[in-house]
């Protein structure tokens, strides 16, 4: 077979071949075409999300590091900074789900200690397929202990994070994990390769043959033969992480070293390649250095593999003992398998003899950027429904525990139980709120972090969708008092090569764009995992939205659950007549369809920063986003949370199903004390944000009365015990049946 | 009084524990690496603490009772010094022979991180003295391997000699298999050793001792120990003598 069609085998094109061959001025041997073909395949190069990704507002006077690095770095004051990234595990995770979820785990850990940050938190974003299909719920069970085992045994703590069932997932399940750091600013350091002369070690676990060709694998779709694709997936050992962790951290705090990379998608190749393109540089190794848990392993196979648990140290010559020193203690080996040169090629050897070389800069940065049309999806122009036609259910009561039944909406406490989520003790609000919130020891501050998207409302208006991704993550942060600081992003999608799949990508990425922009949240990391499909079907545009805010004070936190009874019940915003794209119109009329509901960016930012005010000045008993569900099921989630009921009255013209289960944005339901009722009406008056009265806190019984003009009334009457059970144990229900 | 919190490769309660008993109680505090060995002088309260030791890929606590530490910790259990183990030190004390019984994997097979409540079974000890006998506190579990079993034989032995420090149980104290996350046998939650020095439990006090955590159940716990190491409350074998 001839170079250039064992280069298309490889998933490189004839472009991007000749375009090697060029840059080498020669053809590339075997090794050197592996290492192009992992650095060049989608998932390590972006070549096609790059142009877009330039859209993101990504600047902030708080932005220590914005993308490009390991992950981004947010000041928070008190010389802190909080570092924070999300990734994809998608494809390991549909063929592995254990190892595939763990290792995505262990990969983001890695991410960011590499920065020289002490990991305090792990969120998980995950979508499946429906639970009714077996394989899913093999798949589900495999991806949360993986999970489970991978974040228990590092002791950070799982705080946060989603879970949604849909059809749309059924082959291809999203993955994505999102971990978050903190540093003091002094300590920061970069994966850079600098100074020529000084010295390349890797540390960690021994390189064996697992995960060869994972980055390729993850940018393609699944198929048929993705179930041999086993081997590609890596095997994670999470005690050696822990012990890398801490020596990493150990060994950072000297002023001697130079640079740290995680090794992750591509191995060595990319730790090597992107150290030395960020610095300008070139690294010479020896692959015959590299301890192998394997015999036989050839400097392809080195230089390619996935294994777990490693990173690459560059340190000034004179100081590789030091380092020794410090892995004996942890009992990991660390062996300088090379040094940082000036003529910037990265050059491998075995036993001295050069078996690749190639220009570092090339390799990681060279991969020719795709430019793609997108094509407006057909669906799009036929999904207006006509909601005359949709008659409202007699029975409210019944259709509220539908919803609170609804794997969307029922507790995932059958998930986030099996996470050790109170580990480090700085867990002050546990999963199961809006957001997560956790104190930062030693000072008055505390983080809020949350992650979210709607998948349904992106494929039914991915601009829209976008916008409200990062609406509603800021809304969850906002109401814990939290105000939003920084984005980080893991946009998932089908293959790019289908314009009607690039077009969700640049909508999505508009919307984003955005709102982000308008509620000045800077984006500072991020991931992008294409060829989320498999011949039947592609996945929703899935653009999850991982979110970090500071709480100056972390002792005015605001809860999710009404506290007193007496308190009185009130809407921040107002209810709007829509339906479409609802979590009601799914689980009662099985209809994914209709506009999404629509956010005004400006609006939006009022009730923020309404609700902020409203937190910080201690008026607020509890506080909660509506979301999926609506409101009726907001209020039912502040009850079943608080343990304690509701009754209230609400006159509307607006169609009784839109008012109580319809998903319009920008409403906020607050509880508090009467006496304070005054103060938020003049807060919300000054900020131009509608406050009304719904109702109040009362023991026990759930009873909401609604009426219209024409003096037509319908109600929801339901007692405490039988919502709380069926939103309590759903999941647990259907997963162990 | 002097703290000491084992560091084993795998712990990672460790800084949880050594911050309450330094930063909350207010004493002194040190980590012992696993690999160094101490005098029973030097400190009045050995925390092991939770994690996964050395990985726990064999069993929990299976390989951490061979470490050069624990020898030291053998010796200073033997002086009468305190020895509290939680969660994973739990396993490790059962494993290293200075509790009695052995633990099992949860008997659903799941990790467990919730809320538990628990009844004091008795508060003459240096760790509970500060509780009232068969009253119901609150503390969190974090655990695979929480399943507790010892023959019927030691379980009467534990009961006779009132060794029994909390149980699983519901909110108003009703000890029911509802109440018990783990399987564990009687719903034992923690036990005491014969010379009542050693406490291994499954709870974890440290992470219910501030208000912020908005719970401060766990505190009581370890004002308790405080208690008894400045002399200001006699228990078990001392006050019989």
């Amino acid at each position: 077979m001839g170079k250039a069609e064992e280069a298309k085998k490889l998933g490189l094109t004839d472009e991007e071949y000749n375009l090697i061959v060029q840059t080498l001025g020669r053809e590339p041997n075997d090794v050197e075409l592996g290492m192009y073909s992992v650095m060049w395949s989608e998932h390590c190069s972006y070549k096609n999300s790059k142009p877009l990704l330039k859209r993101f507002p990504t600047k902030a006077p708080h932005v220590l590091q914005g993308p490009g690095e390991n992950a981004g770095i947010v000041d928070i004051g008190d010389n802190l900074a909080v570092v924070l990234k999300i990734e994809s595990h998608n494809h390991p995770s549909a063929v592995e789900p254990y190892q595939g979820a763990a290792t995505g785990v262990g990969g983001i850990i890695r991410d960011i200690f590499a920065m020289g940050a002490r990991p305090v938190a792990l969120l998980d974003s995950l979508r499946f397929g429906e639970l009714d299909d077996p394989r899913v719920k093999y798949l589900f069970g495999g991806v949360v202990s993986g999970i489970a085992d991978y974040g228990n045994c590092m002791g950070i703590p799982t705080v946060g994070g989603e879970t949604y069932f849909n059809d749309a997932y059924k082959d291809n399940p999203l993955v994505n994990a999102m971990c978050v750091g903190i540093i003091r600013q002094e300590d920061i350091v970069r994966g850079k390769a600098q100074g020529v002369g000084n010295s390349v070690m890797l540390v960690g676990a021994a390189t064996g043959r697992d995960g060869i060709h994972g980055a390729s694998f993850a940018s393609e779709e699944l198929s048929e033969e993705s179930e041999s694709k086993r081997p590609s997936v890596q095997v994670g050992d999470p005690f050696m992480e822990k012990l890398l962790l801490e020596a990493c951290l150990e060994l950072l705090k000297e002023k001697w070293v130079v640079g740290i990379q995680d090794l992750g998608a591509a191995g060595l190749t990319s730790a090597c390649s992107e150290t030395a393109a960020r610095a300008g540089t070139g690294i010479e190794l020896d692959v015959a250095l590299v301890p192998r848990r394997e015999k036989g392993m050839t400097p392809y196979e080195v230089m390619l593999s996935e294994s777990q648990e490693r990173m690459l140290i560059i340190v000034e010559k004179g100081h590789e003992e030091d380092v020794k020193r410090i892995f004996e203690k942890w009992d990991l080996y660390a062996v300088k398998i090379g040094e940082v040169t000036g003529d910037g090629m990265l050059r491998v050897l075995e036993n001295g003899k050069v078996v690749a070389e190639v220009p570092a800069k090339s390799l990681a940065e060279g991969a020719p950027v795709i430019k793609r049309e997108g094509k407006r999806p057909a669906y799009m122009d036929m999904q207006d429904l006509d909601y005359s036609k949709i008659e409202i259910p007699e029975n409210l009561s019944e259709v509220l525990l539908q919803l609170l039944a609804s794997l969307n909406i029922a507790s995932k406490a059958w998930v986030y139980q099996q996470y050790d989520h109170t580990v480090r003790t700085n867990t002050v609000v546990p999963p199961g709120s809006d957001a997560a919130v956790l104190r930062i020891k030693g000072t008055k501050k505390g983080i809020a972090l949350t992650t979210d998207c709607n998948g349904l409302y992106c494929y039914l208006d991915p601009y829209e969708g976008g916008k409200q991704a990062v609406a509603e993550a800021a809304r969850n942060l906002v109401v814990t008092g939290a105000k939003p600081l920084a984005i980080t992003d893991c946009l998932n999608f089908g293959s790019p090569e289908n314009p009607e799949v690039y077009y969700q990508f640049e909508k999505c990425i508009e919307g984003i764009s955005q709102a982000a922009r308008i509620l000045e949240i800077p984006v500072v990391s991020g991931n992008v995992s294409f060829y989320n499909e498999s011949c039947s079907r592609v996945i929703f545009p899935t653009p999850v939205i991982g979110m970090m805010g500071l709480l100056e004070d972390v002792t005015k936190h605001c809860t999710i659950a009404f506290k007193n009874p007496g308190d009185l019940v009130v809407l921040l915003g107002e209810n709007t007549d829509e339906l479409g794209a609802s979590e009601y119109l799914r689980v009662i009329f099985n209809i994914q369809g209709g506009k999404p509901p629509r956010v005004d960016l400006e609006r939006e930012k009022r009730l923020q920063l309404c609700c902020l005010k409203a937190i910080e000045k201690g008026i607020l008993s509890s506080a909660h986003d509506v979301s999926e569900g609506g409101l009726a099921v907001a209020i039912a989630e502040s009850c079943i949370t608080g343990n304690i009921g509701f009754e209230g009255e609400i006159m509307s013209d607006i169609r009784a199903d839109a008012l109580l289960f319809g998903e319009g944005q920008s409403r906020i339901v607050v509880s508090l004390k009467e006496e304070n009722l005054p103060a938020l009406i003049e807060l919300a008056d000054k900020e131009g944000v509608k406050a009304a009265v719904l109702g109040r806190v009362v023991p026990e019984y759930f009873r909401i009365n609604i009426k219209d003009s024409k003096g037509s009334c319908k109600k929801i009457e339901l007692s405490l015990k039988e919502m709380a059970e069926v939103w309590s144990k759903s999941l647990e229900r259907k997963v162990e049946r | 009084m002097r703290g000491a919190v084992i560091v084993f490769p795998g712990s990672n309660c460790d800084v949880d524990c050594f911050h309450v008993w330094k930063d909350v109680l207010g004493q002194p505090a040190e980590y012992v690496f696993h690999k160094e060995k101490f005098s029973p002088e030097d400190f009045d309260l050995i925390i092991l603490p939770g994690g996964f030791s050395y990985g726990d890929y064999l069993r929990a606590g299976a390989i951490a009772r061979f470490s050069p530490a624990m020898d030291s910790v053998y010796k200073a259990a033997e002086k009468g010094k305190l020895i509290l183990g939680i969660c994973n030190g739990f396993q490790i004390l059962l494993e290293a022979g200075l509790l009695p019984g052995a633990m099992m994997k949860n008997r659903d097979l799941k990790f467990h991180c919730h809320d538990v409540y628990l009844k004091v079974g008795t508060a003459d000890s240096p760790f509970t003295n500060m509780y009232l006998p068969g009253e119901v506190v609150k503390m969190p579990i974090a655990h695979g391997e929480g399943n507790y079993y010892a023959d019927a034989d030691t379980i009467e032995r534990l009961k006779r000699e009132d060794r029994i420090v909390f149980y699983y149980s519901d909110e108003k104290g009703n000890i029911t298999d509802e109440a018990n996350p783990n399987g564990s046998v009687e719903n034992i939650a923690g036990i005491l050793n014969e010379e009542r020095n050693v406490l291994g439990m499954m709870p974890h006090p440290e992470r219910c001792a501030e208000e912020i955590l908005g719970n401060t159940d766990g505190k009581r716990l370890f004002m308790s120990i405080l208690e008894y190491l400045e002399g200001r409350v006699k228990i078990g074998k001392s006050r019989r003598s």
